[in-house]
């Protein structure tokens, strides 16, 4: 079976190839049913790779199927196989799974789009391109997959490509800005490979992971920075998390799979999945630690004062990726990767959600004109909050177990991580429930919008269901210290974590982080639902931040002043000044030298007779072709 | 011996003539079409009949000026083999695309493209320096006369300018041919480059064949004649400029400048690695500044030939395959360009970006193809461009990590600008009504015949591009074992 791996691509391969060439005869439902059932084939596929890991002791659980020789140049020598072991085929996973729901969901929300065709074959690039992502065994074939990802994420940010708005501008340019600043960590990605392949002669992982050793301290750690700065590209992080926020002009569904439950973890995977070096380069992985923290923290700040449904979820995003990176900045890969599929659960949940509230209201998003929605959308109400808590980290819920997880690995490392990751938990309570209250609860601020409000067709709620459940009983995967199935199973593929920790402590952190949820969801409800006067005379006293917080801290305009419009005006002064002006000026100006001056010219090259004599006859020859035929 | 390279080189010359004799533009252009694909079927035969050998291949070799004991002398190896290939490739495209668009003095233009190719093939196979400057001077003419007669508005300046560059370039060129050929006693280059030449003239006949050389790639900074060609070319022109004109300076590098001057080159090698690099970060910034889509896609030109030279003179197995490859992949890649740009050109006769926008709602395949073109100018993995310039950033920092950390930021500006313009020609509100669908017609089948095999080939060379590196490598291995002392530094540095 596992020999039959590349079944798994063949899958989203073919429905995309399928619907790009025979689409336009198959019909509407067809293309999205055709489209959602290779993603679910592909997931039977990867349950089946599952499967036969299971039946294999754990020390064997990591077999390459070598597909073909993909380059070949003197010692430079990269396969097109896959490396089939836990992690990847746990993403597989996840990325088919959630991918199958978010498919079959589209078939209902894009079911008045015109351009449905395409919407679908863009869909199964995007899964074929992730699972390449996540299957490759080796740097160059995972780079296959990150851009290969981006550009599907490029095309279906801008998929609505003639549209504007004052939230996004024209969403193009949304599309084409998330392109460019992957690329900005795209170039890390590149160039780490370069050095681990001059180094170690191989980019193959199990290859490179054997030979860490072998390269010096400085080179490691380079390395791994610059690897780091990819992974803070794709998972939107800082310095480069600024593209994520635009990136839901796109449609609902695509901000739910690529922007929330799937590419934007590729960054957090490709650290697990090259955990041996972040291993050796302690000072890399705690850089990414802390760029995971405070990543986790700014981004919550500014969630607290959006008032667009989909970018509260974007840079909740952000927020919960945070963690995820501190969690392997920490050296808990496992705990990065129980979180990872936690969220895909639950804020694939709450993008749908929204999807839903959009539908329901005609393309609002302002949570300012709604309210009451439950009265109107009581399924989706009830899911969004069943997202809600799942995000805040109610107790119970998954996000509760695997973000306590990644809190407690970092309490382990440095308290000053737990703290910023304890703070943004409150933060994140607050936020997620200040979205339920505004939108759902509370009084109509809209009538005329909420008299239009209608919920969702079914094909547009059973897959939120499911989502749903697994984003309550998700924890399930691995519940510390009880039973801990996950932990035991990624293992052989990104090590074990070591924890000195007692079981006391351990539970207190757990009471800790369950309190600090209930506190936000309360404060929340003080706030907007109650309207208590102490929790009005908070958001007063806080309310100089809020400027501060919408700008989102000014870091949008730091980079529109020192980077992009620089390197605007060095562009225009290159191609006006330098080139027309400078260069080619001089061009023309010797031009007309060298007539002036031929006399002298002539004498001093007097011994190079074969030369005039040659661009004589040439000459010659031009002017009597172009007075024939000019 | 068989007659198998002197049959590609000349049969496109016979082409020529019986374009010239046949009566009226439709059998004018059936023949010029027919010669070119009868031409490219021929040259299949190197691949059917290729031998996994480093050495020369197919060779001819009669005496030509036996006074001077100059020759006649064609060969093949692994890295004429693609740029051949290419050629033979791209000319039933320049020349289909031609038979669709060109309606005045039909017979000319495309007699004229005929012995375009023969000049350009001969470039490459000639192994001999007298033969090689012939064909090389001879490739001139064809363009000079294709811009200055058939081009746009500016087409007389931009033609002279051409034509003059060039010929400074060759002047020297030709001189240093005579100083080897006085100090040697031949002008076999592959006995030269076995026979090694004494310091002084090696130094200067490498910088005389690397300025004719550079001119021609256009190295930084001088490349200015580069833009105007272009711009003012026709289309096909620019598709056989861009595609395989400008690569014989790349393959000049290649096939003489390295294995004759094998020290010379590595005292130049920073320099010449410096100025591709600008030609990189330059060539990138400039070509965002653009407005007109022709010059936007020639600056493209400049940066990503930076990148070839940026490989060959890294001077390791890596970058100068990787080179290689990026020769052909930049030939395929900005030959689709220009003709995606010829054909926008032949709807609205305008290349202003502004005049556009919005056009993937009316003329969506033809967008599908300029966003499938592009990715593939930008390098991205799976297709051929990434292949090439990874390789070749790789074997550079093999040598020099600083240039290739420069050069790899030169990826993310090629993003930029091929972005932007996709951005303005495609996407946006479609706001002008003769943009408008119905209005502005989208591609028609033999326009997408046109399209369809470089797309092919992007996919081929992309996804299985040791189909072509393993012909390359062979022959790159040979020329690269003269300076193979950058592997031993990489391999102490891990041990260290």
């Amino acid at each position: 079976m596992l020999d039959y791996a590349w079944l798994v691509l063949a899958f989203p391969a073919a429905g995309a190839l399928l619907n790009t060439f025979l689409g336009g005869s198959l019909g509407r439902r067809a293309v999205g049913w055709l489209a959602s059932g290779a993603v679910a084939l592909a997931f039977l596929a990867s349950l089946g790779l599952f499967a036969q890991l299971m039946g294999l002791p754990g020390h064997e659980r990591s077999v390459t199927v070598h597909l073909w020789d993909w380059i070949r140049v003197g010692t430079f020598q990269v396969p097109a196989a896959l490396l089939v072991d836990p992690l990847s085929v746990t993403m597989a996973l996840v990325v088919t799974g959630v991918g199958t729901l978010i498919h079959v969901y589209s078939v209902g929300y894009m079911a008045e789009e015109p351009r449905y065709q395409r919407y679908f074959v863009y869909l199964n690039f995007f899964v074929l391109a992730m699972l390449v992502l996540v299957l490759s065994d080796n740097f160059l074939g995972m780079y296959v997959g990150w851009e290969g990802v981006g550009l599907a994420s490029y095309l279906l940010i801008g998929f609505w490509f003639d549209r504007r708005d004052a939230s996004y501008g024209y969403y193009a340019d949304a599309g084409k800005k998330a392109f460019l600043v992957n690329r900005v960590g795209d170039f890390g990605m590149a160039l780490a490979i370069m050095i681990l392949w001059t180094g170690l002669g191989s980019v193959t992982f199990l290859e490179v992971f054997a030979g860490v050793e072998k390269l010096a301290a400085g080179t490691l750690t380079l390395a791994s920075l610059l690897l780091l700065l990819a992974a803070t590209g794709k998972s939107a992080q800082i310095p480069l998390y600024v593209w994520l926020p635009d990136a839901m002009a796109g449609p609902t569904p695509v901000s739910a799979l690529i922007h929330a439950a799937t590419m934007v973890t590729a960054g957090i995977y490709m650290i697990a999945r090259t955990y041996p070096l972040w291993e050796a380069a302690p000072a890399a992985s705690a850089v990414a630690a802390w760029v995971g923290g405070l990543t986790a923290l700014l981004a919550a700040t500014m969630a607290l004062v959006q008032v667009d449904l989909k970018k509260i979820l974007a840079y909740s995003t952000i927020s919960q990726l945070g963690y995820m990176m501190l969690g392997v900045g920490v050296g808990a890969y496992a705990f990065a990767i129980f979180h990872l599929i936690t969220h895909a659960f639950f804020k694939a949940l709450l993008f749908l959600a929204a999807g839903n509230v959009m539908h329901g209201l005609h393309g609002e998003l302002d949570i300012r004109r709604m309210g009451n929605l439950r009265a109107r959308m009581p399924q989706t109400a009830r899911l969004f909050t069943v997202g809600a808590l799942a995000l805040a980290g109610f107790p119970l819920t998954s996000g509760f177990f695997s973000k306590d997880s990644i809190l407690f690995a970092a309490f382990e490392r440095s308290p000053a991580l737990y703290g910023l990751g304890l703070f943004t938990a409150l933060l994140t309570a607050f936020y997620s429930f200040r979205a339920v209250f505004l939108a759902f609860w509370g009084r109509e601020r809209d009538p005329d919008l909420f008299a239009r409000a209608h919920e969702s067709p079914a094909i547009m709620r059973g897959p939120l269901w499911i989502l749903a459940g697994l984003a309550l009983a998700g924890g399930g995967l691995n519940l510390p210290r009880v039973l801990p199935l996950l932990e035991h199973w990624l293992e052989p593929a990104v090590g074990a974590l070591e924890i000195h920790a007692g079981l006391g402590l351990e539970m207190t952190l757990m009471a800790v982080g369950g309190l600090v949820a209930l506190a936000g969801i309360y404060l929340a409800h003080a706030r907007y639902v109650q309207e208590a006067a102490w929790a009005q005379g908070l958001a007063q006293g806080l309310a100089p931040l809020r400027p501060l917080l919408e700008r989102g801290w000014y870091v949008e305009d730091l980079y529109r002043a020192a980077v992009v419009e620089p390197l605007w005006a060095l562009a225009r002064f290159s191609a006006q000044v330098v080139d027309r002006g400078i260069i080619d000026g001089t061009v023309n100006l010797v031009g007309q030298l060298h007539l002036l001056a031929s006399d002298g010219l002539r004498r001093l090259q007097n011994g190079l007779i074969p030369t005039y004599a040659l661009s004589l006859f040439v000459g010659v020859v031009v002017a009597v072709l172009y007075f024939v035929f000019g | 011996m068989s007659y198998l390279l002197s049959t590609i080189v000349f049969l496109p010359l016979v082409g020529a003539v019986l374009v010239l004799g046949v009566p009226g533009d439709r059998a004018r252009k059936g023949v010029a079409l027919g010669t070119t694909v009868l031409t490219f079927l021929v040259s299949l035969l190197l691949l059917v009949n290729w031998q996994d050998t480093p050495e020369m291949q197919f060779v001819e070799r009669i005496a030509w000026l036996p006074d001077l004991g100059v020759d006649y002398y064609l060969g093949v190896d692994g890295i004429s083999l693609w740029l051949v290939l290419l050629t033979t490739f791209l000319m039933p495209i320049a020349v289909g695309y031609s038979v669709l668009y060109v309606r005045e003095n039909v017979g000319i233009y495309m007699a004229l493209m005929l012995l375009m190719q023969t000049a350009i093939t001969g470039v490459f196979l000639a192994l001999d320096l007298v033969l090689f400057y012939v064909f090389w001077e001879f490739s001139l003419i064809p363009m000079y006369f294709l811009i200055g007669k058939w081009g746009s508005e500016r087409r007389v300046y931009a033609a002279l300018k051409f034509f003059l560059f060039t010929l400074a370039g060759s002047a020297l060129m030709l001189v240093a041919i005579l100083v080897l050929y006085f100090q040697a006693g031949t002008t076999d280059i592959l006995a030269l480059a076995e026979r090694g030449l004494p310091n002084p003239v090696a130094q200067l006949a490498f910088v005389a064949f690397a300025l004719g050389f550079a001119v021609k790639v256009p190295l930084f900074p001088l490349h200015t004649w580069l833009p105007d060609a272009h711009v003012q070319a026709p289309t096909a022109g620019s598709i056989i400029l861009a595609g395989v004109l400008l690569k014989m300076g790349t393959y000049g590098f290649v096939r003489i400048a390295l294995p004759l001057f094998p020290e010379a080159a590595r005292g130049y090698a920073a320099l010449i690695s410096i100025l591709a690099l600008m030609g990189i970060l330059y060539g990138a910034l400039v070509a965002l500044a653009q407005e007109d889509f022709k010059a936007l896609v020639a600056y493209s030109s400049i940066a990503h030939l930076g990148f070839v030279m940026l490989g060959i003179f890294a001077l390791t197995e890596q970058g100068i395959g990787g080179a290689v490859l990026q020769m052909v992949n930049h030939g395929l890649s900005t030959g689709a360009l220009f003709l995606l740009v010829g054909l926008l050109y032949e709807r609205r006769h305008t290349r202003q970006l502004r005049a556009f926008g919005g056009l993937w709602k009316s003329v969506p395949l033809y967008c599908f193809f300029l966003l499938v073109v592009a990715m593939s100018s930008v390098g991205l993995p799976g297709l051929n461009g990434f292949v090439g310039e990874f390789t070749i950033l790789l074997g550079t920092y093999a040598r020099w990590p600083l240039f290739a950390f420069l050069g790899t930021a030169g990826i993310i500006l090629a993003a930029w600008y091929l972005l932007t313009a996709f951005r303005k020609v495609a996407q946006g509100p479609l706001t002008d009504p003769r943009n408008a669908a119905g209005v502005l017609p989208d591609l028609r089948r033999s326009e997408v015949a046109l399209l369809v095999p470089l797309v092919v080939m992007f996919f081929l060379i992309g996804l299985f591009p040791n189909l072509f590196l393993d012909r390359i490598t062979p022959s790159v291995a040979a020329l690269q074992a003269r300076w193979d002392d950058v592997q031993t530094v990489s391999v102490l540095q891990v041990e260290r």
